[in-house]
């Protein structure tokens, strides 16, 4: 193309600059950055919304000390010297009370156990055997009644007591809330958008031009690894600095599962946002795929709470294998070599969903 | 690479079908280097089918289109780098400035403008660094003609670039495109305003539903009717009944004449001629004038006549 037969006032000269593709690319990264982080929902829901969550279930699920129970005492002939007893032993709150109302006490919750003594001195406990503290309260006191009446425990027992992080609750969720972060910053990062730029004809103005289409997508997913690096390590600087949550894996480790699931869950949401292009339409597909794995995929507790029937189906869902790497990483400080089933699961989610998905997709 | 004067675009036989609707059924036309040239149609017409199929937007079920001496399926990114593109309703990313934007569409093309020189001719300088989504109407849709014009193109197509605009921002959007003209290159638009058509197009096409049914400049269209003037009449209705078109038919200076929505509209060569004696036919008629007008012939008029329906009739 010779430039001077083309005839040109002063006003139609060009700038001189020759764009090679790479510009176009980073152009194109820059671009979907400034958006992204001009979004309020984007800071909302990728940095307070964890924060939030985090907090407020670490105040719900805190590792309590041992709670102190309450019983009730039933009114009779022994029942000052039994509560006595009790009264002395640690962790129980006792109460005498007439039979009638020990019994609604009970009902009601309000007591954990009511201790009947028997005028010949045996014992009978009234408890509701499905509520856990019941049973717990029970031990106590039969132990301590127990002890006050002559036993001798044959064995001698020492307690020592361990209090170290990384078994806590909150050690448990916030590798989960940064697998939950990845699952929607994919999803409507990449889905929910292409679908926005569709509807708007976006993504076909941007295909009259000369940009390449591989490019544009590259330039997405670029940008969610981007997001991965800048989310994962807030939240995980969040868990460390507030709740001394640890960190004992590698940080290329942590990034490289990070990385791995950016990518699957960009991939899902591309395959997702492959051809809709109503908001009902794309809002509805990511629920279908993101509900199932908020509840099974072990974000706010573990996916082994659940029959053993679901378990091989469990794992083979992206975000299971997800938290479970990222967990062994970051929890225990797992090498990649020992995480070969959940990364190989993220890769063949990552393959599967790309592969389809660009096959499927259309920009207008 | 311009060979000669080898026409910007050349359209035969082209057909779209979507399903079992044909929306462009055998359109043919070309369109000079340098030149303004327009489809104008109603709604539905095959305009927008049409522009995007030479955008390489769609494929067209049949027929031949060359673009700059290109087609599309072999040679698609030496196209793309050498046409600009408005499409109608395009939403540009609202999060990004005004500057932000027109430098993403720049970085594009691997030669181009400065995108603050075709800022500064879509007269958005001070909205520069404003949000796109902070912007009017009339604003984002200069912009949107800025991010066509930022490749430096030989071509640009225009769908529909004043449709729900005020009437200053449709001037505004016309200096543009004037502009753009004055510099030698060559503009494609669609409309379905006959004022547009008129003001910007060197020659306009008139489609109607996926055909051209007609091809000229303007002023070649509006002295096809027969005459360059147009004059409405209508009259009261207690009068001596109706009027109808064939009592003004054969007068001086009449050329054509058709009943219309209660009036009779004339088509007529020299009106101080015609409306005497239209004046006296009425008269000996026994019919009472109740309104009288009379104007240029417009491309409307001769989208009527050719129809018989009006462009903008749903």
């Amino acid at each position: 193309m010779s430039e001077p037969s083309r005839a040109r006032g002063p006003a139609h000269s060009t700038d001189g600059r020759e764009y090679t593709r790479l510009d176009a690319f980073r152009a194109l990264c820059l671009a979907r950055f400034r958006e992204s982080y001009r979004e309020p929902e984007v800071l909302f829901w990728g940095f307070v919304f964890p924060i939030m969550l985090s907090v407020g279930l670490s105040i719900a699920f805190r590792n309590r000390p041992a709670e102190t129970l309450p019983l009730a005492v039933v009114a009779g002939a022994r029942a000052e010297p039994t509560a006595a007893v009790l009264r002395a032993a640690p962790l129980l709150r006792a109460e005498v009370m007439e039979e009638e109302a020990a019994v609604r006490a009970l009902a009601l919750g309000k007591v954990a156990l009511v201790v009947a003594p028997r005028a010949d001195g045996a014992l009978e406990y009234r408890l509701d055997p499905s509520r856990s503290e019941s049973a717990v309260a029970r031990a106590r006191a039969d132990d301590a009644l127990q002890r006050a009446a002559g036993r001798r425990d044959p064995l001698v027992n020492t307690v020592a007591e361990v209090r170290e992080p990384g078994g806590r609750y909150i050690d448990f969720l916030i590798p989960g809330i940064v697998g939950m972060n990845l699952m929607s910053g994919g999803m409507w990062g990449v889905g929910f958008n292409l679908v926005d730029m569709r509807i708007k004809r976006l993504l076909k103005r941007l295909v009259a031009a000369p940009m390449r289409r591989p490019d544009f997508l590259a330039a997405h997913l670029t940008m969610r690894l981007v997001s991965m690096v800048i989310e994962v390590s807030f939240m995980l600087g969040f868990g460390h600095l507030a709740f001394g949550v640890p960190v004992r894996g590698g940080l290329a480790s942590v990034f490289a599962v990070g990385a791995l699931g950016a990518l699957c869950f960009g991939g899902l949401g591309l395959l997702v946002g492959s051809r809709a292009r109503r908001m009902e339409t794309v809002t509805g597909l990511m629920n279908v795929v993101m509900m199932p794995m908020f509840v099974l995929s072990g974000i706010f507790f573990s996916a082994d709470r659940f029959p053993q029937v679901l378990q091989p189906l469990i794992r083979l869902l992206p975000l299971t294998a997800l938290n479970d790497a990222m967990r062994a990483v970051v929890l225990e400080g797992a090498r990649l070599s020992a995480l070969s089933s959940s990364l190989a699961v993220l890769v063949i989610w990552t393959l599967l969903s790309f592969t389809v998905g660009l096959k499927l997709f259309r920009w207008s | 690479m311009r060979e000669g004067n080898a026409p910007s675009v050349v359209v035969r036989d082209l057909h779209k079908t979507y399903g079992n609707v044909e929306a462009v059924r055998g359109l043919s036309f070309e369109v000079a280097p340098g030149e303004c040239f327009g489809l104008l149609g109603p709604n539905g017409a095959g305009k927008t089918t049409t522009i995007e199929i030479l955008e390489g937007l769609l494929a067209p079920t049949g027929g031949e289109v060359v673009v700059l001496g290109r087609r599309w399926g072999r040679d698609d990114q030496a196209i793309r780098e050498r046409m600009g593109v408005c499409l109608q309703q395009t939403v540009l990313s609202e999060k990004l400035l005004v500057d932000e934007t027109v430098e993403l569409f720049r970085s594009f093309y691997r030669r181009g403008r400065a995108a603050e020189a075709v800022i500064r001719e879509v007269e958005l300088t001070e909205k520069a660094r404003a949000r796109v989504g902070t912007l009017s109407g009339g604003q984002k849709q200069r912009l949107a003609v800025a991010c066509a014009l930022v490749g430096d193109p030989e071509l640009i197509f225009l769908d529909e670039p004043t449709t729900g605009l005020d009437p200053q921002s449709r001037r505004q959007v016309w200096d543009i495109v004037n502009a753009f003209k004055a510099g030698g290159q060559t503009v494609l638009l669609t409309t379905h305003y006959m004022d547009e058509a008129e003001r910007l197009c060197d020659r306009v096409a008139i489609v109607d539903h996926g055909r051209v049914i007609a091809e000229g400049s303007p002023m070649h269209l509006m002295t096809s009717l027969g005459g360059e003037h147009v004059v409405e009449i209508a009259v009261r209705e207690d009068g001596a009944g109706p009027l109808t078109a064939s009592a003004m038919e054969g007068l001086p200076g009449v050329r054509a004449a058709h009943a219309e929505a209660g009036r009779v509209v004339l088509t007529v060569t020299e009106p101080h001629v015609a409306v005497p004696a239209v004046l006296e036919r009425l008269r000996a008629g026994g019919w009472a004038l109740s309104g009288l007008s009379t104007r240029h012939a417009s491309l409307e008029d001769v989208f009527v006549s050719l129809t018989g329906r009006h462009l903008r009739d749903e």
